[in-house]
Formats: C-alpha cells, sequence, structure tokens
C-alpha cells in the first residue's frame, strides 16, 4: 500500500471516531448536566 | 504528495484499533466489573447517567493506566512472547502518541468523575492512576519481588471509588472489597508468573518465581490464599451482608484454598507440568468475577 492512500485512510478512521465520540461526549454532558440538576430541586 | 511504499508503520498516524489496544480491554472488563459491584451495593444510587458516568471514568481511567504502561514498558513487552505482538513493541505506533493518548485519557476521566459525581471518587481515581504508573510500573516492578503484592493496590480501588462516586463517602464495606482484591492479587498473578516465568527472566523483571524459585512462590500462593478468605467471607462474619453473600464466599474461597493447596503440593519446574497453577489462574479470574457478583446478588436480592 501507498504511504499517502495509507495515512489518508487511518485519518478518515480517526476523525470519523473521534466526532462519533464528541457526539456522544455532548449528549452525555447534557444528560449530566440534567440529573445534576434535578439532584438540586 | 509522492507514491512512497510504506516501510515504518510508527511513522504513520496510529490506527485506531492499536489505541484501543493500549488500554488493556480484557484487564479493563474485570475492573469495570468490581467497580460497579461497589457502586451496587451502596446503600444509595445515584442518578442512571451519573452512576454510568461514574463507571465510564473508571473505565477511561484503567484505559490510561494500560496506555502509560505501555508506552514506559515497551522495550520490556518487546522481550517477552505474551507482549511482543502490542503496538509498541510490534512497531505500530510511536511512543509519544501512547505518551499523548495515555495522559490526556487520565486527566479527560479524573475531570470527568469529579464534575459528574464527587471530587472524593475524582481523587481516588486519580491516586489509583498514579500508584498504578508511578508506584507499580515505575518502581516497584523492575525492582522488587514485593512488586505484585504492593502493586496490588491500583487494581483494588475500583469497588471504592465506585462507591465513593454514589455515596461521597467510604465506609467499611468497601474497603474490605479493597482487601479482597488486594489480598487476591498475589496469588493470582504469581500463579501466572510461575508458567510464564521465562518470559519475566527474559525481560529481567524480578518477579517471585524468578528471584526466589518456583517452591517459595507456591508456599507465598497458599499463604496468601488465606488471608483472602478470610478477607472474602468478613464482611458477612461483620454482619455488612447477608448469607446468601456469606455462604458463597465460603464456598469459592474453600475451592481456591484447596487450589493454592494443590499448586503448593507441585513440584513441577517446567510450565508443562504446571497444570495446577493454570487452573488456579482461571479460577482465580472466575473467582472475582463470582464473589462480587454474589455480593450485588446479595444486596438486591436481601434487600
Amino acid at each position: 500500500m501507498k504511504l499517502e492512500e495509507e495515512v489518508v485512510r487511518r485519518q478518515r478512521a480517526r476523525a470519523r471516531i473521534m466526532a462519533l465520540l464528541l457526539a456522544a461526549f455532548v449528549v452525555l454532558i447534557f444528560f449530566i448536566t440534567i440529573a445534576k440538576t434535578r439532584m438540586n430541586w | 504528495m509522492p507514491a512512497i511504499e510504506l516501510t515504518n508503520p510508527a511513522a504513520l498516524p496510529a490506527d485506531w484499533r492499536d489505541l484501543l489496544a493500549l488500554t488493556k480491554p480484557r484487564v479493563m472488563s474485570l475492573v469495570v466489573f468490581t467497580g460497579l459491584c461497589g457502586l451496587l451495593v451502596a446503600p444509595v444510587m445515584p442518578p442512571l447517567v451519573l452512576g454510568f458516568t461514574a463507571i465510564l471514568c473508571i473505565a477511561l481511567g484503567a484505559g490510561a493506566c494500560g496506555a502509560l504502561n505501555q508506552w514506559y514498558e515497551a522495550d520490556i513487552d518487546a522481550k517477552m512472547r505474551r507482549t511482543a505482538g502490542r503496538p509498541l513493541p510490534a512497531g505500530r505506533m510511536d511512543r509519544q502518541s501512547a505518551l499523548h493518548f495515555g495522559v490526556g485519557l487520565s486527566f479527560f476521566s479524573v475531570i470527568l468523575m469529579g464534575l459528574a459525581t464527587n471530587w472524593l471518587a475524582a481523587a481516588l481515581l486519580a491516586a489509583s492512576i498514579l500508584f498504578y504508573v508511578l508506584i507499580y510500573t515505575v518502581w516497584l516492578k523492575p525492582r522488587t519481588t514485593q512488586n505484585i503484592v504492593i502493586g496490588g493496590a491500583a487494581g483494588a480501588f475500583p469497588p471504592l471509588i465506585g462507591w465513593v462516586a454514589a455515596t461521597g463517602h467510604m465506609s467499611a464495606l468497601p474497603l474490605l472489597l479493597f482487601a479482597i482484591i488486594f489480598l487476591w492479587t498475589p496469588p493470582h498473578f504469581w500463579a501466572l508468573s510461575l508458567f510464564v516465568r521465562s518470559d519475566y527472566a527474559a525481560a529481567g523483571i524480578p518477579m517471585l518465581p524468578v528471584v526466589a524459585g518456583a517452591q517459595s512462590t507456591r508456599r507465598q500462593i497458599f499463604l496468601y490464599s488465606l488471608p483472602m478468605a478470610a478477607a472474602a467471607v468478613a464482611p458477612w462474619l461483620l454482619g455488612l451482608t447477608g448469607a446468601i453473600y456469606g455462604g458463597c464466599a465460603a464456598v469459592l474461597s474453600f475451592v481456591f484454598v484447596v487450589l493454592a493447596a494443590r499448586v503448593l503440593a507441585n513440584r513441577a519446574t517446567e510450565p508443562a507440568g504446571m497444570a495446577p497453577e493454570k487452573k488456579l489462574f482461571a479460577y482465580s479470574v472466575f473467582y472475582l468475577f463470582a464473589l462480587f457478583a454474589v455480593l450485588v446478588a446479595d444486596r438486591w436480592l436481601g434487600a
């Protein structure tokens, strides 16, 4: 396999996973905020 | 960009599978399970999302420990058959990426734990990461045969962290759970190190079988199994758990001690003759899973 092809393939795979993890993190923070707010009611 | 043939995989961006492998997912499963049990046996249940976040942080902290351990021990891992295929010794990733990944994961897990649950749980998580990386990996492991005895404390933190994440304070039961894993670790790892002794010897790690010999290690395994069994039934004897846990803990621990006695009676010096050691190692993993599962069952069925 050519070097640049492998670099692009790995960068794309990592970017996709990072996007998914960031989205999951945003959702998690949202629900943590809701839970913490309810606990303080 | 010119078309260059791929010759040095470590010069490429790390593959996500190798980043995942750095976290030692198999080791993480036991850590997550014991942390979850610590949380589930606590007298108060946090909201589901906070409980989930606490376990996620314990898992990420354990992953950070795995990554930093592999970063520090890449040279040693390359000398052992069991670990030579890991991303760093196999040359699939550069060491700096592993270091950044491990440090980043450590900070992320501790800060998220503090924000989501409480800062005592976060401090315990930070302490367990620092203990595993600095006290065990860097200081004890390459220097003393007692590496696994003291270093075992790092693996004993998760149920304590799970409990504190739920309650915000410590008490007798989570400290006993800490003691059980602390006392379980030496017989578990020494059983393994008996039949992979040549690997540790080749890497220059002063594991007990390498320095003190097989028979001394077998004696230590048996001796440690006794206080471990006592610690396992102590929560029941002290009235902290019910009879379901007490009965199961007594039976499971009795079998552990019997298998340790068989290891003590074995005189084999080659791995081929070490069936009792392999059996004890496999049982020790089952033992810890079963003991903690029964603890949770006792708490929820007995409540």
